[in-house]
């Protein structure tokens, strides 16, 4: 898994790639709690689009994110859903409450 | 879950390590012999991605296997080993066939053996899903993904046996010359 960081005024894009899985989770939660929780970034970005695999342990960083970010009025967005990752999302039932793209564009609309 | 010592029925194949697979009219397709290292499970995603296809399971019943065992092994490494890094786990592949219906098209069932601690009966159920909150999704995931799935402890191993059976509509299409 790899994380790259795109930062404009007041947001932040995390462009992640590759599997994300009980060895590689850990990174990906220390850096979206820095983001949300350090930095007190208000609105985070989440590119999952070069997403291959993600398992509960990934969606349970996610989760993590989201609780962080509206504890401090701030957001957390998903957008580029392989259908993998949407359909991870969809066994746990927690699509509806995220806020989740199809696309950057739409993304960054918002 | 149930036990499934008291299913085995013949012929059985056994593995190295003396358990038993408990579906008839099975076939051992490969064993892998792992640590419990988080960075094996990438491997064992790829491994078994690919004798899903072997085995003609269309792309979701592909998925869903990978992600079940993906989701075992992590509920190992984690619970059963508590994070230690090097000890052993064992998973079999073996081709099965149901034996009400021998011609059906084989299922893949994945026997996951370690020797780590015996799981609390109480973590063996799935959480409820109206609770948003990180964690306890993994065996949601195996549940919802796989025809079998039975849990056992016999002689300080836990096995866990995981069967997917192809669907019905891919068999369909296949004796439609698809």
């Amino acid at each position: 898994m790899q994380i790259a960081t795109r930062q404009t005024e007041g947001r932040v894009i995390l462009d992640v790639s590759g599997d994300i899985d009980l060895a590689n989770s850990p990174a990906m939660r220390k850096m979206l709690l820095g983001e949300i929780k350090e930095k007190r970034t208000p609105k985070v970005l989440l590119n999952l689009r070069s997403v291959r695999y993600i398992d509960s342990s990934g969606i349970a960083s996610l989760v993590e994110g989201l609780k962080a970010s509206r504890d401090l009025g701030s957001r957390l967005i998903l957008y580029g859903l392989s259908p993998t990752v949407r359909e991870v999302m969809e066994l746990s039932r927690l699509q509806r409450i995220f806020e989740i793209y199809d696309n950057e564009e739409q993304a960054l609309a918002r | 879950m149930r036990s499934f010592d008291s299913q085995v029925s013949t012929p059985k194949t056994p593995n190295k390590t003396g358990a038993e697979s408990a579906s008839p009219r099975s076939e051992m397709l490969l064993q892998l012999h792992l640590k419990s290292n988080p960075d094996a499970l990438c491997l064992v995603r790829a491994t078994l991605q690919r004798a899903a296809e072997v085995l003609q399971f269309r792309e979701e019943e592909t998925r869903a296997i990978v992600r079940s065992v993906d989701e075992a092994l992590a509920n190992v490494i984690r619970h059963a080993y508590g994070g230690q890094k090097g000890k052993p786990i064992v998973v079999s592949c073996n081709r099965v066939r149901k034996s009400e219906h021998p011609g059906d098209a084989a299922g893949l069932e994945i026997i996951l053996e370690d020797s780590g601690e015996a799981p609390d009966p109480g973590k063996l159920k799935s959480r409820s899903l109206q609770e948003i909150r990180p964690g306890g999704l993994g065996l949601h995931f195996i549940k919802q993904s796989m025809d079998v799935v039975e849990f056992s402890r016999k002689e300080g191993q836990n096995f866990l046996r995981l069967v997917k059976y192809p669907s019905s509509s891919k068999l369909d299409k296949r004796g439609k010359g698809e």
